[in-house]
């Protein structure tokens, strides 16, 4: 059983998402047990697989019993170990939590709601357990078609947001298709480990370079990295609360998990970082992103979209760390992905929790929340922590190593931008809090007003919510041992 | 130096932390009430059962992880933190009392919330004192401004909103714009950010990265009031009297001067800072602070206000006192942590008592007030001869020691700011209380008739003033513990 | 100049599907008609799809069938006298993928025109920004 289990993180999501439409034509209350159970099945398989490997190492695993180059290969190390543990648990959360919110929103949509869903997840998990550049673009494409999907089934303006959503998304997967070729022709293989160890001797090459460059752009582009940004923050903002508490936090950070392992595994960091000396203009880039993406959400009024240009900004955070060319500042991006996808899921699930009993994000609709629903506002502030970087909240230690590669790596312009995006989240954050703790305002202190009655989410909702809140504490104290034990030897030894 | 390794300053840290869920789920007043008195209680045995082996000179370890290689989230508990910790503790079962008073005399609203915040400001607080690294110690400081947040916005209202930003401003801004990059920027130096009394720097870095670091530490605790990071506190009195009291006179502002001084001794080192010669920088600016904050504070009205500005000018010379480097100076800026935390606190429980009892915010509307509450306003006398540092109260120690320093330092600059900052103090105290027993009865503004605050409110600032005279004749506690943490 | 253009032309599969890109690419950013912008999505797929298959190509290569059959009796493959069929079968998956993603987007189009009555990106964000 434990050595299927590369191949069960996604033949059991696919086969469950056929179970699932059937399900749907003969009765609708069958599909959210399914859902439930393949996930969790999911989760189990991506604990086990992880713990394997931090037991015995790399795992290497040949779909269909085909060795490479022939058939494809899965290939589990501690980086995609970690992130397969990340993407199965957020699913799982998040599907719990959105039950009662798709219940509302969409009832008679459920069946194919959940089906997309599961597709989706099985796309994002193929995209981190394959260890072939072309399966990795067919499960790119799967993840983002379910998404587009998904997106488009909100308020009315998310099929428009989704069809740029599409076109964006399809020029980023044909370049990475691109980029692909051009490593084929060099190197006649496409399983990573393959072009790894072929790619050495072939570094001076303009086709090498070109692969590497035209990737890099489509998995930008797929990430949203300032500039290429502008179809993330409508295609997130009008979907249901149940889809973009998905999507918000894995697809960007399943994407930056791609450009590490472009970066660590196929090409290796003696290429990217020593052979094309790009590392300063990308991470000004990055700068640029984390600054932009601040001051765009700055200017927001509506609490959905402005965590939407946080998201832009954390991106920064990632692209930048992993392009600064030293240990730390790759652990930071990693550590990163974990903990961002981490704290995206508390403050989707919490906009969750609001949509569903005010009906609205935009900042008027935030009046009295601390009072009407505490817990859901607890989880808040514990999120806002972690993205303003307070610690022991998980996204400080992140940050942390962060800084610290940019303080190595002797680039102080990084630095100045983490810390400016630290504090304009308190002022985003803040301004927040302020709206749902002062207003409304009452006459004299508050002695007039009989205190509005508590009104919180269903427990469904709310307990997974304060799940995540705790593991964000959690997976902050236990910084030091996912560093030392895992993304430690995510790293290959030669970056220092 | 001995070291043990014990779990207790941890439960003294979490003890308040975990009561919190009681509080909440409490739905009666007087149970909630109940939890924290235990809680407070709890808290007090446990810092008091390490005072022994802390007079022996051992240190008590405890390490809860490894966050980063070479920085734990660690306590260590020594001499300095022991007096901090002590001095918090033990007020804030005093300041409980006075709490229930003046909520309920009040009425006011959320009294849950506002024990609860209490309850976690006092958690973070004696973490702060009992950090044995600056991480550590950066947690429960972050950890302090977020719990003290909703104690300062406490009214909701439009004034409580403006000065909440305010302190975020200056307080969160200062932390994560100047502590952190600092903090980050010695780790990367020198890989260690644990206390030591030789400092964690090798000597070898060049001046003005030191210069730099130390003021971005310095100014970034910016709890600690030196100007230009001061105009938070004034800010932060539209908050409930008690939290005005424990806060803004013990816990928070305290923690600033403390986390300064953890800075200067233990990030540092005394001859480090000898050497570079970067005492004198840290005495001026902390100089100018005591000056001008007595200044403005003779122009205030409002007697909180008054208050707020003394306590700018009083943490000044917590840092003055430690930034001489000589060692008497570090002992009378050490107790002074202590001596002024009694007195400010009475003066500031008098000032909520005078409120509940009469309405009255300024200093201009207490003429004859002494008649009405003359318990209030004899503590309110004894708090002040605390603070200008006259006997018979334990003020008089630490400022004997602070002027010894001086001499001791040969830096007769500060002499003249300490002998000149005590006259200001002198000055700004003496005429309320004057005003208050001794003018005519065509200007006393109350009638003569006894009319104290509740019972729960009067009992603290006597205990509290009580506690200021006590200091005077006994004050070998606190004294030994500064000296041990200065040896 | 005149050792470029033999370049260009005997590389002239690549000039092709780059020039195909960027008309692709055009329309996806210049076109105001929604359609418009997914037929440009398409020319660029297909650059692609042409680009592959044009690199598996040899010149005097067959298609790669064996006919010797199995078993001992079978004839020695000549690898050099076949076409790489690899780029060819992942173009397989590649149309399909298109086809999914033309179909999506076709999709979306329709729901946006039943709201809308139009197709035009910007007479859509007049009607979303009038509300």
């Amino acid at each position: 059983m434990s050595q299927q289990y590369p191949a069960i993180l996604v033949i059991v999501p696919l086969l469950s998402a056929f179970a699932i439409s059937i399900a749907g034509w003969v009765n609708k209350r069958l599909c959210f047990p399914i859902i439930v159970t393949a996930l969790s099945v999911v989760v189990y398989a991506s604990i086990g697989l992880l713990l394997t490997v931090l037991e015995k190492g790399v795992v290497i695993y040949h779909l269909g019993g085909w060795p490479p180059p022939v058939g494809i290969a899965y290939y589990v190390d501690h980086l995609n170990g970690l992130v397969l543990v990340v993407v199965a648990s957020v699913a799982l959360l998040n599907v719990i939590a959105a039950k009662k919110s798709i219940e509302q929103e969409f009832p008679d949509k459920a069946a194919p709601f959940y089906t997309l869903y599961i597709l989706m997840v099985t796309g994002l998990l193929g995209i981190v357990v394959t260890g072939d550049a072309f399966n990795l673009y067919v499960l790119l494409e799967i993840a983002a078609l379910t998404g587009y999907g998904l997106l488009a089934m909100g308020e009315e303006r998310a099929q428009l947001s989704s069809l740029n959503y599409l076109y964006m998304g399809t020029i980023g997967a044909c370049f990475y298709l691109l980029g692909v070729g051009y490593l084929y022709i060099v190197t006649g293989s496409l399983n990573m480990m393959d072009i790894a160890r072929l790619l050495p001797p072939l570094y001076q090459s303009k086709a090498v370079l070109a692969a590497f460059i035209i990737c890099m752009v489509g998995v930008w582009l797929k990430m949203a990295f300032f500039p290429l940004h502008s179809w993330l923050p409508n295609a997130y903002t009008h979907a249901t609360s149940a889809a973009s508490s998905l999507i918000a936090p894995l697809v960007t950070k399943v994407m930056v998990y791609v450009m590490i392992r472009l970066i660590l595994t196929i090409f290796t960091p003696e290429f990217a970082f020593a052979t094309m000396a790009l590392n300063n203009v990308v991470v000004w880039l990055a700068v640029i992103a984390i600054v932009m993406g601040a001051i765009l959400a700055l200017a927001e009024r509506n609490l959905k979209k402005m965590l939407t240009f946080i998201i832009v900004a954390e991106v920064g955070y990632m692209v930048g760390g992993a392009w600064l060319g030293n240990r730390a500042g790759m652990t930071g991006a990693i550590l990163h992905i974990v903990n961002d996808a981490l704290m995206t899921l508390c403050v989707f699930l919490v906009v969750g929790n609001i949509v569903y009993k005010v009906k609205g994000y935009a900042f008027e609709d935030l009046q009295g929340l601390f009072r009407k629903m505490p817990f859901t506002m607890g989880a808040f502030v514990v999120g806002a922590m972690s993205i303003i970087g307070v610690p022991p909240t998980c996204g400080f230690f992140s940050k942390w190593y962060l800084i610290l590669g940019a303080l190595q790596a002797g680039h102080y312009g990084f630095v100045a931008a983490l810390i400016f995006s630290s504090l304009v989240s308190v002022v985003l954050f803040f301004r927040i809090f302020e709206i749902c703790y002062y207003e409304p305002f009452s006459d004299h202190h508050g002695h007039d007003h009989p205190p509005e009655p508590m009104d919180e989410a269903p427990l469904l909702m709310v307990v997974p919510l304060l799940i995540v809140a705790v593991i964000l504490i959690l997976v902050g104290l236990y910084t030091g041992d996912i560093v030392n034990h895992i993304i430690k030897f995510a790293i290959p030894e030669g970056l220092v | 130096m001995e070291t043990i390794t014990s779990i207790k300053p941890l439960l003294a840290v979490l003890v308040s932390l975990l009561v919190t869920p009681m509080l909440v789920s409490s739905r009666n007043p007087n149970v909630r009430e109940g939890w924290t008195f235990v809680a407070a209680i709890i808290k007090l045995a446990i810092v008091a059962s390490m005072v022994p082996a802390i007079l022996q000179g051992t240190e008590i370890v405890y390490t809860v992880a490894e966050v980063f290689p070479g920085v734990a989230i660690k306590f260590k508990v020594d001499a300095f933190g022991m007096l901090f910790a002590l001095v918090s503790s033990s007020l804030w079962i005093v300041t409980t009392i006075y709490s229930i008073g003046y909520m309920r005399g009040l009425n006011e609203h959320s009294q849950t919330r506002y024990f609860c915040f209490f309850a976690i400001a006092l958690s973070a607080t004696v973490g702060v004192a009992f950090s044995a690294n600056l991480f550590t110690l950066y947690l429960f400081y972050e950890m302090l401004s977020f719990a003290t947040y909703p104690l300062v916005a406490h009214h909701q209202d439009r004034e409580a909103r403006s000065s909440g930003r305010k302190y975020l401003l200056y307080i969160v801004g200062a932390s994560i714009g100047l502590v952190l990059p600092a903090m980050m920027i010695c780790y990367n130096l020198t890989g260690t950010l644990e206390f030591s009394k030789q400092g964690i720097f090798t000597g070898t870095e060049p001046n003005a990265t030191m210069l730099v670091l130390l003021l971005m530490l310095v100014l970034g605790f910016a709890k600690a009031g030196i100007m230009p990071f001061h105009s938070w506190l004034p800010a932060a009195m539209v908050a409930p009297t008690p939290v005005s009291a424990l806060l803004h006179a013990v816990a928070v502002v305290k923690v600033g001067a403390f986390s300064v001084l953890r800075v200067l001794t233990g990030v540092f080192g005394i001859d480090l800072l000898a050497r570079l010669n970067l005492g004198t920088v840290i005495c001026y600016i902390a100089a100018f602070t005591v000056i001008t904050a007595s200044l403005i504070a003779l122009s205030q009205d409002g007697l909180k206000r008054r208050l707020a500005f003394s306590t700018i000018g009083q943490l000044s010379y917590i840092v003055l006192g430690v930034a001489l480097l000589s060692p008497k100076g570090m002992i009378g800026g050490m107790t002074h942590i202590a001596m002024h935390a009694f007195g400010k606190i009475t003066l500031f429980f008098c000032a909520g008592a005078i409120f509940v009892a009469t309405g009255k915010k300024n200093i201009s509307e207490m003429v004859g007030i002494g008649r009405r509450m003359p318990i209030t306003m004899v503590a309110f006398f004894i708090g002040s001869l605390s603070v200008i540092g006259l006997p018979p109260t334990g003020g008089f120690f630490s400022k004997w020691y602070l002027v010894q320093g001086t001499i001791q330092a040969d830096q007769w600059p500060m002499l003249v700011v300490l002998l000149s900052s005590s006259l200001l103090n002198a000055a700004y105290f003496f005429p309320i209380v004057y005003k208050a027993f001794f003018c005519t009865p065509e200007e006393a503004m109350f009638e003569n008739r006894i009319e104290e605050a509740p019972i729960w409110c009067v009992v603290p600032l006597v205990v509290t003033a009580a506690g200021s005279i006590a200091l005077f004749f006994y004050p070998t506690l606190f004294l030994k513990l500064a000296e041990l943490a200065t040896r | 100049m005149s050792e470029l253009i033999p370049t260009i032309i005997a590389k002239y599969n690549y000039w092709i599907y780059i020039t195909l890109m960027m008309i692709g690419l055009y329309a996806m950013i210049a076109k105001n008609n929604l359609v418009k912008k997914i037929v440009g999505m398409n020319i660029f797929q297909t650059a692609i799809i042409l680009y592959y298959v044009s690199i598996g190509v040899k010149k005097g290569a067959t298609i790669p069938i064996s006919t010797g059959g199995h078993g001992a009796a079978h004839e020695a493959v000549h690898a050099a006298d076949y076409l790489n069929p690899l780029p060819h079968v992942l173009m397989l998956t590649a149309i399909v993928v298109g086809v999914a993603t033309l179909g999506v987007a076709l999709a979306l189009c329709l729901r946006i025109y039943s709201r809308y009555n139009t197709l035009e990106e910007d007479e859509i964000l007049a009607q979303i920004r009038k509300k």
